[in-house]
């Protein structure tokens, strides 16, 4: 049996009955990086060695009792985002080229605690700041289903490792689609949580308003038990919430009797790919079959959607970013003349350009003069893109939307003209302006062999909806996974 | 509405931003800020009249704790990240004259 075929919970399973060790799947994990990953370069670093180490301690608690969840001795990786101690962070940037945290991130924590074992950092867009993960520092990662595509972003590392299979789980960020986007491209689950569910302490902030950590994952039943790991409160960050229930995977029902679909008009119109669109509406089909209630309707403002997530998550990028100055981490340039020519060169030369872009949008949005007609308006904007939402989810339980107007594009098509990129974001940048949880699970694959991405977006706090639409979904549409994982497999699963 | 972002306007922000461009990027940067905000410039359509900005979606209150030290002396890995340093000090280029 190939053991990368597995799922995360299927693997936890085998390996808390005796019948696969920790090793064993990290060994597992590790060759299959060997296999694909010169093709798909979904890491940053890999940390092999360990990895290893920390499989036999996971084993020996594993063996003594001491770990008994779901995903305990299950290899994951994480986004080079996020704060892991004693590993190399870079965000994807040179400015961090040899960052090394002294702390790891709370979400990372809480899943070390469950027995994670972390085979390494992903690749992704800098500072998160991108569609594609081509605006990373450290090369482009590849599209799995066909290595001449993007994986999408800007968890793009993550999404291509899960569906490489080279690892069983990923951790991701998401500020402006960054988990659902990737997902869709590369055919797998990811979830963006509802704002403060999980810790963003150690997270590098991009839009700290907007960011979530959530997990990307082969399936809905991963997704709601990594959730249930990584999510809780931390008085560490002040904008975490304290829910009531944390039960995510009491939603994994195929059950959507009597759930009310909702099915806004303004995300199946003019510039959304006909095939992305006949298979979601297709699927829609398929539940009402099973007893949901659908609906189309007009959610309102989608056109503003875009330029205030841009005015707001570019300014406080800006502000987020000013951090990075060449004194306490980080890249210094090498000659300069004073304190402040340090700072602006060692900036200049530490940022790629899709970055530089972003902070100067944020500067001047946030600079005198200008602050109350694009940053107040965008702030405006965003109050009333809730209220529709709001409206919306007097009506319904769950949105139906794509999470991208077309599967995963070229690699090299897009970074030519970044407000074309911008406007890629349109199904996906709403939702965090909300402060929604929303999921893209897949449900088909187009006539160019590239999947399709369906996305469900519930009310604040109600990921158990989704959750369970998702996981019917998936029962509908099962789940397939690319030729270059699948190449050896026998058997196994669809 | 072109020309809106100046030469001195560029300069501005560059200060603000703490970028040093070359002149080649700055038109590249004014160029980019001029596309983006005559995008941005479709906010000014909808009447936000009355309405409240948003900075956070749920309401975000100050959060006080007791300032109890839970992590202990990290200054050593701290600093083993720092460009430069000397002893127990980051180290900067002179920044009074």
């Amino acid at each position: 049996m190939d053991i990368t075929c597995l799922t995360a919970v299927e693997l936890g399973k085998k390996i808390r009955a005796g019948e696969i060790s920790v090793r064993e799947a990290v060994e597992a994990s590790l060759a299959q990086i060997d296999k694909v990953e010169k093709d798909v370069h979904a890491f940053v670093t890999i940390n092999r060695e360990e990895a290893l180490k920390r499989a036999d301690e996971v084993q020996k608690l594993i063996d003594a009792g001491e770990l008994t969840g779901p995903l305990a001795g299950v290899p994951m990786a994480v986004k080079d985002n996020m704060c892991t101690e004693g590993v190399l962070t870079t965000s994807g940037s040179k400015i961090l080229g040899n960052f090394v945290p002294s702390y790891t991130a709370e979400a990372m924590k809480r899943l070390e605690a469950a027995g994670a074992v972390m085979l390494g950092k992903t690749n992704m867009d800098e500072f998160a700041m991108g569609s594609t993960t081509e605006t990373s520092y450290y090369g482009v990662t590849r599209n799995p289903w066909n290595l001449e595509h993007v994986p999408g972003g800007s968890s793009g590392g993550s999404c291509a490792a899960v569906a490489a299979q080279e690892c069983f789980y990923a951790l991701g960020s998401d500020t402006g689609g960054s988990i659902r986007q990737p997902s869709a491209f590369c055919g797998v689950a990811g979830l963006k949580p509802t704002y403060g569910t999980v810790s963003r302490y150690g997270l590098i902030a991009y839009g700290s308003s907007l960011d979530q950590i959530g997990p990307a994952a082969r399936d809905v039943t991963d997704c709601a038990s990594i959730l249930e790991v990584i999510a809780g409160h931390d008085p560490k960050d002040s904008t975490s919430v304290g829910r009531e229930s944390y039960a995510f995977t009491s939603a994994l029902t195929e059950d959507v009797q009597g759930m009310r679909i909702g099915i806004p008009r303004d995300y199946f119109g003019e510039g959304l790919d006909k095939e992305i669109k006949d298979t979601i509406l297709q699927t829609v089909k398929e539940l009402e079959k099973k007893g949901a209630i659908v609906e189309e309707f007009d959610l309102n403002l989608v056109k503003y959607a875009i330029p205030a997530y841009y005015v707001i998550a570019s300014a406080e990028a800006g502000s987020n970013l000013s951090r990075f100055d060449g004194v306490k981490y980080g890249y210094r340039t090498e000659e300069y003349e004073g304190l402040h020519n340090m700072y602006k060169k060692s900036r200049s030369e530490g940022f790629g350009a899709e970055v530089k872009r972003r902070i100067m949008l944020g500067s001047f949005v946030l600079s005198s003069g200008y602050y109350d007609a694009y940053y107040l308006k965008a702030l405006r904007t965003k109050a009333l893109i809730k209220q529709e939402f709001d409206r919306a989810f007097a009506k319904y339980d769950v949105i139906v939307a794509p999470a991208a107007p077309t599967t995963a594009p070229k690699l090299g098509s897009s970074l030519s003209d970044p407000l074309k990129m911008y406007l890629s974001d349109v199904y996906t940048v709403s939702v965090n302006l909300a402060g929604l949880p929303g999921i893209s699970v897949p449900a088909g694959i187009d006539s160019k062999g590239l999947p399709i991405g369906m996305q469900l977006i519930g009310d604040c706090y109600q990921e158990n909806k989704i959750i369970r639409a998702a996981y019917t979904v998936e029962r509908i549409r099962g789940y397939a996974r690319p030729q270059l994982a699948a190449a050896d497999e026998k058997g196994g699963r669809q | 509405m072109a020309d809106r972002i100046s030469d001195e306007t560029i300069e501005y922000v560059g200060i603000l931003a703490k970028l040093e461009l070359s002149e080649s990027e700055k038109e590249a940067a004014k160029l980019d800020m001029e596309r983006m905000l005559d995008y941005i410039d479709t906010l000014n359509e909808l009447d936000t009249e009355g309405t409240e900005p948003m900075s956070h979606v749920f309401a975000v209150n100050n959060v006080f704790r007791e300032d109890v030290v839970t992590n202990g002396d990290g200054s050593r890995e701290t600093l083993a990240n720092a460009p430069v340093r000397s002893e127990q000090s980051f180290k900067v280029p002179k920044t009074i004259g």
